[in-house]
């Protein structure tokens, strides 16, 4: 019985930390948010460098052939950073559904593609975590029609996987006619958002794409977001620890006051768990088919509640200095906010548990 | 990662559950002295399930250690709902601590009678003056010949009203310079003269625990554990034992577990409490803190086996997370049994015996008793996260 991490994931992990605070610091950061690219190129070809693009590409198709558990360790580090990658979409939820649903010329194609960093799909399946805009038509000949909400990480993206109402997925290149993308603009600046508007657009359907194979992507995109958030609020947590024993006030350190102590204490004692259920969800994913959707629920929920709390708590540890653009901790805090939204809130998450139990018809 | 146990512990979870089949319906409803509970402390020592790596020659069951199988016996346990009821202060806390402390005549004359249940054992350690400050506490003994002579008061005694023995912690060199230096582990006999045991009732309506005064209560010198001013290292290994057994996932998965079957069971208006999306939502966030700690449970089992990981922080918590979530759990289910909730003792109407709210209020006095919340924040504070500690009155600054 072994829980904890192999030799290899503890390098990866290491390796990429120290990648992200040489290409992804603050300033970094800071130049993506206020620029919109939040695909700087530089970054982005250090990390296909070490291979990322293929993180779950099977070797046979040229990647790198990692788990879920590899995938949870890059998405924490990633959020750690609060790094300006888009990572959930192009190089978890697309090799995922390509894996699933794809024929096997369009994976021959494709996988290959994504592996080398040349083809980079944002993923549109938020109406199959909740509809709002009824979705997207499609008929085999006038193609995709209709509105794609909150397409993840669509700047720096060549192409898009949208799902339509039926459970059918389709990649569509983002420069095609007819496509018209309009950015979101969220608290968040670190990623980006789109609503994606078809009509009649000729499309390349995935074959053996069904509403399955989509609740098994968004699985996947919800176990990597949970990791960000875990990486974004021990970022956090850290940063207030360092703060609370460097700021004096009443002539001491003000991590020497309970009150201030309690609150890391708290932090902590919420976060640290967090760190074994994400392993824990990672590693079900690809090893228990009749539990790995359900702690890909409620690890997604739980993570956008702990993380919530860590967000709000770590700010009001650093007193007024952590209201301020001047540290940047807001890049943390709306990070972790907008993660806790995005392909399920904690409650929407939550049902689906409820109903992967049977406890809601 | 790997979470299989492998086929040779596969078979010991086959023996354990045969084990539970045949014998858990013997377990008594709550622990106290009787024939019955003593017999049931009996079958679970003698056949490992507890005490299971005493060494024969004292009476125990003589296996080595393995995690796994300690892990099993817990997991089938609790997802039996068959609790281990036995005088836990004895055989989980006083045995171990006379195996890693005590004398080998000590060892002969107390291991094997407390195995047996003939002994029953409390814990002499917090004072009216000195709870979540310990190292303060005041009962007092001094030598008198080849005797201690011990005055002052215990209270939050468990079982002192029907307990023959008490492991006491004492203050025998009043003059050491730290006060933790100064306190002793004594072995204090229940019928000693002298000795005044006061029962306080709980808000559970039980009487668990104690006061008990010492008046001029003599004990031969050589009932001390590990020697003079040795008391505050012993009581502390003890204290990790105590600590360790309060965080156990295994057992709020199956409280949890009650939890949901209830709610599919009672109904309101006709539909069941799970159809009511408040309930139902609140119980799934119930589910999602236990299931974070089963991970964070064996990601500490996993450093125990292969020793590859820094799970400081990961041990410091279970305290206060678990008894946190066990009360929330066990609220919960009082919420949503609504009147029902309300209902005690031997009412009519009573649901699952009235566990659910008895252990809501048994686990608001565990979040206090052995090392509050608070006392458990500054903990983890301190040595999870390396934050400095409160300075003592009169050294910090004025403010």
């Amino acid at each position: 019985m072994r829980f904890g991490l192999s030799e290899e994931q503890r390098l990866l992990q290491s390796t990429l930390t120290r990648l992200l605070e040489e290409h992804a610091p603050l300033d970094a950061v800071r130049n993506a948010a206020q620029s919109g690219d939040v695909a700087p190129a530089a970054l982005r070809d250090a990390l296909t460098e070490v291979g990322l693009p293929g993180l779950l590409v099977p070797h046979n198709h040229g990647g790198l052939g990692l788990s879920m558990l590899d995938a949870a360790l890059i998405a924490e580090a990633l959020g750690q950073a609060v790094a300006p990658a888009p990572f959930v979409a192009p190089w978890v939820m697309a090799p995922v559904a390509i894996r699933l649903g794809a024929s096997p010329e369009q994976a021959h194609d494709w996988l290959p593609a994504i592996a080398d960093g040349t083809m980079r799909i944002a993923c549109g399946v938020s109406e199959h975590v909740g509809s709002r805009s009824g979705g997207i038509s499609h008929s085999p000949s006038s193609g995709l029609s209709g509105e794609a909400l909150f397409v993840l990480d669509p700047v720096g993206s060549t192409d898009y996987l949208i799902s339509d109402r039926d459970g059918g997925l389709h990649r569509v290149a983002a420069d095609a006619p007819n496509v018209d993308t309009t950015l979101l603009t969220t608290v968040d600046r670190t990623r980006s958002y789109a609503l994606v508007t078809f009509d009649d657009v000729a499309a390349e359907t995935l074959p053996n794409a069904n509403a399955d194979v989509i609740r098994e992507t968004i699985h996947a995109g919800r176990i990597a977001i949970a990791a960000d958030t875990l990486g974004a609020a021990q970022a956090m947590l850290d940063k207030s620890v360092a703060y609370a024993l460097e700021r004096e006030q009443f002539g001491r350190v003000i991590g020497s006051f309970q009150a201030v102590k309690h609150l890391c204490a708290e932090m902590a004692a919420a976060l640290e768990p967090c760190r074994a259920m994400v392993w824990h969800a990672a590693h079900t994913y690809d090893t228990v088919p009749e539990e790995g959707p359900l702690l890909s629920c409620h690890v997604k929920a739980h993570l956008g509640e702990v993380g919530k709390m860590v967000a709000r708590t770590a700010t009001e540890v650093h007193g007024g200095m952590g209201f301020t653009d001047l540290l940047g901790l807001h890049y943390w805090f709306k990070r972790i906010g907008v993660n806790r939204q995005t392909l399920g809130t904690p409650e929407r998450a939550r049902e689906d548990a409820a109903r992967l139990q049977g406890w809601v018809a | 990662m790997d979470l299989s146990y492998g086929p040779e512990y596969e078979a010991f979870r086959r023996q354990i559950r045969a084990f539970i089949d045949e014998h858990g319906h013997k377990q008594p409803r709550e622990y106290a002295r009787t024939p019955e509970a003593a017999q049931w402390q009996r079958l679970l020592t003698s056949n490992g399930i507890v005490a299971r790596t005493v060494p024969k020659a004292y009476g125990g069951h003589g296996a080595a250690p393995d995690i796994l199988e300690s892990r099993i016996i817990a997991e089938e346990l609790a997802q039996a709902k068959v609790l281990p009821m036995v005088n836990t202060q004895g055989v989980g806390m006083l045995v171990p601590t006379l195996l890693e402390f005590g004398t080998e005549a000590q060892k002969q004359r107390w291991i094997e009678p407390t195995l047996n249940g003939e002994i029953i054992w409390c814990q002499g350690y917090s004072e009216p003056g000195a709870g979540s400050d310990l190292a303060s506490l005041r009962t007092h003994a001094h030598v008198d010949g080849d005797e201690f002579v011990i005055n002052g008061q215990k209270i939050w005694t468990s079982s002192a009203h029907f307990a023959d023995m008490m492991f006491c912690l004492v203050r025998t060199e009043p003059d050491a310079p730290k006060k933790h230096d100064g306190i002793s582990y004594l072995l204090i006999p229940m019928d000693t003269p002298g000795i005044e045991v006061r029962p306080l009732k709980q808000m559970t309506l039980q009487s668990g625990f104690n006061e008990v005064f010492f008046t001029d209560v003599r004990i031969p010198t050589d009932q001390i554990v590990a020697g003079r001013g040795q008391g505050w290292r012993v009581a502390n290994t003890t204290l990790g034992y105590e600590r360790a057994g309060l965080g156990n996932a295994a057992l709020s998965l199956a409280r949890l577990q009650s939890l949901t079957e209830l709610m599919q069971l009672e109904t309101l208006d006709g539909e069941t409490l799970m159809c009511n999306p408040v309930y139902r939502d609140r119980v799934l966030a119930i589910q999602g803190r236990v299931l974070a700690m089963r991970a964070n449970e064996l990601r500490i089992l996993s450093d125990d086996l292969n020793h590859d990981d820094d799970t400081n922080l990961a041990r410091l918590i279970i305290k206060l997370q678990g008894t946190e979530l066990r009360h929330d759990l066990e609220g919960l289910a009082v919420d949503v049994l609504g009147e029902l909730g309300t209902l005690y003792e031997n009412s009519p109407l009573l649901r699952d015996h009235g566990d659910f709210q008895r252990h809501y209020m048994f686990y608001l006095g565990l979040i206090i008793g052995g090392g509050t919340s608070q006392i458990q924040k500054n903990i983890i504070g301190e040595r999870g996260l390396g934050l400095p500690r409160e300075p003592k009155v009169g050294q910090g600054s004025s403010s």
